[in-house]
């Protein structure tokens, strides 16, 4: 049977091993190839020369920035100092979001033989995974990898004889989501509260314990061996001009098929929610893709045919983030989607700059009026204004980043901000403050069946007469619509009417 | 030094690489607003977590608004402190920060004295725009310290107080998002955690988050009551800086007008601190000497170093994170209990009062006070020795609401007994000065003979941990200082791990020494007006005709009426404490 997974619009690379083999089990690994990479590097090329090759491969950071990796590892080498660090950020905290889960426990191997590598490349002998405790399975897995490793001696000291030293160890996150910021990861790491810090210095000159830290995402060490393996030609001949390789994205929401993907750069939206996500559910009409996670933004139909890649998903207001992508359709209210990211914002910024900690909150509390029909036009300026200074002003990556959500629904779906405030109207139905549900008495029989299932008793009416829904005690939990036999009862997009 | 030139403002400079753009506009006289960002010149004390981002500013070529305190400058730089861009976006971040706060400026402790009402004036804000939830926290009232963190602006000084120039590490941020506030870990009130009451997070919060428990409602009852003797005690550094809450220049010595302050106010008595000071000295000393001939005479329990014992704030801490050392401090009680102590013995007795209608109050430069003299083992049958402990704010407070015209008055003198003091109890105040008063009777008493030179110029200084080696006719003593709890951490550690030479360690809690205390008037991050305090007290202490403890005539006769002789049974009874181990189980970070 073919299953969407492996339709031939997918290339997997950072996702080659995943349910392939027994991540317990190292022989499975080395079978597939695992620890070659690491074997070829330290036999064959300088540091050097193994920072050249990610340097023509074109590969950028997967985390969301999309640095260049080459180069960050070269940045690195260069510091001087008597220890450095590899980290690996294995914080993955976009709602919805499990691809570095997936690799972690699906393929450790790859992810600690790609660090072993990198300590080679920037001269660091100790490697640290920050791994949120969230994710107990990866969490266990990589522990019997880790070990297993130093049994086979691919890991530890004097790696294949080469006289190269290599140990990882975890560090376990509470989960908290601006941890996927690298200063804030560092700190949380030395103990401190996980909160960011001004860069520069950057964590390649002074990170963990003011050494020369190198921090790299699981999936972009997931890219390393295959890099060195099949060399860096092969890598940037996949992708477009400024994007080489693949990308793993999380496809959720109103989709036919959800889970992980992974497709070349450059892909359209179209070929992943038509093509390998199977199209809309219920064959409603798409409306808008999410994608970048909570500091990412809104795409919609217009950029439907747009090739994925970093510059493009920043032109069209969005980012690459770190491969979240959300599909919302007809009866999603983008006021509504965007009071969701600043809500999840509110509570996961680290609350040490003004403008993230309280400015956030304020633009939540515009967009919450704005749902609950208690918005003014000014409201809208206020919106606007607001994000362009936290915009401005945030201290770090998440702060900056986060009023996204607001610029491209305000862009890209003004109408159905102007709608809510001016005419009180939620077209989507979501905003519970903006609909009513009213009974037709022609159609109605009094079966009572909307009186009985009414958790609030907001129905009354007599056998077999027509009934009567009392808005200002109907919570708009939509049973009763359920319920009913007859069709009698519909949505009225119209703020309720208090009587 | 590389050079690096810029622009700001459209005005040219050369700055050293490295500096910050702030640094460099102050250079030209750009003074760009600053909320979150304070430091101390020459103390080693500076917050710039780059938090507010009220000191934006436009660097052209840059994507986003720079934060002035931490950006450093790049050759070529172009920066504009005051373009629509930059100005619209500090005053939005004021507004945010105004409305998560309480609008309660007119009863605020902190009002007239808050940065963030200066900067708000400064910027013309007369609206705020954003209306919604403000965070709120329980209220948290300790012996010397409240906490009302609804006014936390998340500048961080606090915490850059508490754990980095302290290490006392009570103070943090807790939370996240919206209800991010500094606070004790795990919920806990600031009495549970292993505060020291130093106050050096009051003296530097922006706001009125952090403030003082308020004594002056209590003293003016008392003082309203007929039946009660109210008396007065005043530490050394109170006179070098209640002039500035008068408008006066940091450094004025107002001893004479506080004294006729407090006697219109309504002080039955005016005495000084600085007189126990001089009895806290002959014990101190004495014991000294006592612990330095048994380790001469090769005793092996002598317990060297001795350490002072006259700041509440180190004993606070010694007591939390050196109870293994419990032994070593002086056992003197500090000059205020002291006071105290003689107060309501021998001066009750003077006058004939008795010690429950005798109401001592002192007025320190320090919050630690307020909880030192509800201690306990300070109470005799639950009648505290000094019953209540005011800052030198609070005193300002009274002064001005006693309709007294502070500028114009005469000055007066102290009352007698306990109102003479020596130049070596006014440099209590200063960093240094309580281990240099201990030398010039020390030294006198040990040989024998007349000092030369008063001044013990080698114990005097700004570094955080100094040491000196003092020749007394042949015995070299090995003295180390130091001041800020960190430099104390680092030098008890020493002392813990047996790597010590040193004979007598002072320490003071607050950098700088009393003069820079928690109580003190507020001092803005202006490191200038500290360094005026230290040269008043140094000022006292050379227009003194007595120097010296022992010479205090009163302090002769004391000895002589009362107490017998330093150290003896009497002095151990009254001017003598112990020590309590307090520390708390550590909690260890758990890494795989």
């Amino acid at each position: 049977m073919e299953t969407p997974v492996n339709k031939p619009k997918q290339l997997r690379i950072a996702l080659r091993n995943c349910g392939m083999l027994d991540p317990e089990n190292i022989a499975e690994s080395i079978v597939r190839d695992a620890y070659q990479a690491l074997g070829k590097v330290l036999k064959e090329y300088s540091p050097q020369e193994c920072i050249n090759i990610l340097k023509q491969s074109g590969l950028r950071g997967r985390g969301g920035a999309g640095f260049p990796t080459g180069l960050k590892w070269e940045i690195a080498s260069k510091s001087k100092s008597d220890q450095k660090y590899v980290v690996c950020n294995a914080d993955e905290g976009d709602p919805g979001a499990f691809m570095d889960r997936s690799i972690l426990e699906g393929d450790p191997h790859s992810v600690l033989e790609a660090m072993a590598i990198c300590g080679y490349c920037i001269g660091a002998d100790k490697g640290l995974i920050y791994i949120r405790a969230e994710y107990p399975l990866a969490i266990k897995r990589l522990k019997i990898a880790i070990s297993q490793a130093m049994e086979w001696g691919l890991l530890g000291k004097n790696i294949l004889g080469s006289g190269f030293n290599f140990e990882i160890k975890l560090c376990y996150g509470a989960g908290a989501f601006v941890c996927g910021e690298e200063t804030a990861l560092i700190h949380s790491m030395e103990g401190k509260r996980g909160e960011p810090t001004n860069k520069p210095p950057f964590p390649a000159t002074s990170g963990f314990m003011k050494k020369p830290t190198n921090v790299n995402n699981v999936e972009t060490f997931a890219n390393i061996a295959p890099i060195i393996l099949k060399g860096p030609e092969w890598f940037s001949s996949i992708g477009t001009k400024n994007s080489k390789g693949t990308k793993v994205f999380a496809l959720a929401g109103k989709i036919n098929h959800v889970g992980l993907i992974e497709v070349p750069m450059g892909t359209s939206l179209r070929e992943i929610i038509y093509e390998i996500g199977g199209g809309i559910k219920e064959n409603k009409k798409f409306k808008a893709v999410q994608t970048g996670g909570p500091s990412g933004g809104c795409l919609t139909e217009k950029h439907l045919d747009t090739p994925i890649d970093y510059e493009n998903l920043i032109a069209a207001g969005s980012m690459m983030g770190s491969g979240g992508m959300i599909v919302m359709d007809e009866n999603d209210c983008m006021v509504s989607v965007a009071k969701f990211y600043l809500d999840f914002i509110v509570g996961e910024s680290c609350g040490k700059c003004t403008p993230c900690r309280v400015g956030n909150k304020r633009l939540y509390e515009i967009l919450e009026r704005i749902t609950q029909g208690k918005g003014v036009m000014k409201d809208l300026d206020k919106l606007k204004n607001l994000s362009y200074i936290i915009k401005d002003t945030a201290l770090c990556g998440l702060g900056q980043t986060s009023p996204n959500p607001v610029f491209s629904t305000l862009e890209n779906f003004y109408d159905e901000y102007y709608e809510h405030v001016v005419e009180k109207k939620c077209r989507a139905g979501h905003c519970k403050n903006l609909f009513h549900y009213v009974i037709n008495e022609e159609l109605c029989v009094g079966c009572a069946a909307c009186k009985r299932c009414c958790p609030v008793h907001a129905i009354t009416g007599e056998k077999r007469k027509p009934h009567y829904i009392d808005s200002n005690i109907c919570i708009r939990c939509n049973e009763c619509i359920e319920k009913c036999s007859f069709d009698a009862i519909s949505i009225q997009l119209e703020p309720k009417i208090l009587v | 030094m590389e050079m690096i030139e810029l622009s700001i403002d459209n005005k040219v400079l050369r700055v050293k690489k490295g500096t910050t753009i702030l640094k460099a506009a102050r250079k030209v006289g750009i003074e760009i607003p600053t909320l979150c960002h304070m430091e101390l010149h020459n103390m080693n004390i500076e917050n710039k977590p780059g938090s507010c981002r009220v000191c934006v500013v436009e660097v052209d070529g840059r994507r986003n608004l720079a934060p002035a305190c931490i950006t450093e400058v790049t050759p070529g730089m172009v920066v504009n402190t005051h373009t629509v861009r930059v100005l619209n976006a500090r005053k939005t971040i004021v507004e945010l920060l105004i409305s998560d706060h309480p609008y309660d400026c007119l009863v605020c402790a902190k009002s007239g004295n808050c940065d963030l009402q200066s900067i708000a004036h400064k910027f013309g804000i007369r609206r705020v725009h954003f209306k919604g939830e403000k965070s709120t926290y329980q209220k948290d009232t300790s012996p010397s310290i409240i906490r009302d963190v609804d006014k936390c602006i998340m500048c961080r000084r606090c915490e850059m107080m508490c754990n980095e120039v302290q290490t006392v590490g009570a103070l943090s941020a807790v939370n996240r998002g919206f209800i991010s506030v500094v606070a004790p870990a795990f919920e806990m009130n600031l009495e549970q955690s292993s505060c020291t009451y130093c106050g050096q997070c009051v003296s530097v919060c922006p706001t009125g988050a952090l403030t003082e428990v308020d004594s002056t409602n209590k003293v003016l009852l008392a003082l309203m009551d007929k039946s009660k003797t109210v008396i007065v005690q005043t530490a050394p550094s109170v006179r070098a800086a209640l002039g500035e809450e008068f408008g006066l220049p940091a450094g004025t010595l107002v001893t004479g007008k506080m004294v006729a302050a407090l006697r219109r106010i309504g002080f039955k008595y005016v005495f000084d601190t600085d007189f126990a000071a001089d009895l806290t000295i002959m014990e101190e000393g004495t014991e000294l000497l006592g612990r330095l001939k048994a380790h001469l005479a090769g005793e092996s329990n002598a317990k060297l170093p001795i350490l002072t014992s006259c700041c509440p704030g180190w004993v606070n801490f010694m007591e939390h994170n050196f109870p293994d050392l419990l032994h070593i401090p002086s056992t003197a009680k500090s000059p205020q209990q002291m006071f105290g102590a003689i107060a309501k013995t021998y001066f009750a007795d003077l006058i004939g009062v008795k010690r429950q209608d005798l109401v001592v109050v002192s007025v320190m430069p320090c919050l630690a006070k307020k909880y030192e003299c509800q201690r306990d083992e300070f109470k005799v049958d639950g009648n505290p020795d000094v019953d209540f402990s005011m800052s030198t704010r609070e005193l300002a407070d009274l002064i001005k609401q006693s309709n007294i015209d502070f500028l114009n008055l005469p000055d007066e003198d102290f009352d007698t007994p306990l109102g003479e003091s020596t130049g070596a109890s006014v440099i209590f105040g200063n960093t240094g000065g309580v281990i240099e008063a201990a030398c010039r009777t020390a030294y006198e008493l040990y040989t024998g003979k007349k000092l030369d030179v008063i001044e013990f110029e080698s114990l005097r200084g700004k570094e955080g941990i100094r040491s000196a080696k003092l020749d007394f006719d042949g015995l070299t003593l090995n003295i180390g200082i130091a001041h800020g709890l960190s430099n104390a951490r680092k030098l008890l550690d020493d002392v813990r791990a047996g790597k010590s030479d040193y004979h007598a360690i002072e320490i003071m809690a607050c950098v700088g020494g009393c003069i820079a205390g928690g109580g003190q008037p507020y001092h803005h991050g202006d490191s200038k007006i500290l360094r005026q305090r230290r040269n008043a007290i140094y000022r006292e202490d050379k227009n003194k005709t007595i120097r010296k403890s022992h010479e205090n005539p009163y302090i002769v006769k004391l000895y002589k009426d009362f107490l017998g002789q330093p150290c003896g049974q009497k002095s151990h009874e009254l001017l003598h404490t112990v020590y309590y181990d307090k520390s708390r189980e550590e909690i260890t970070i758990h890494h795989d």
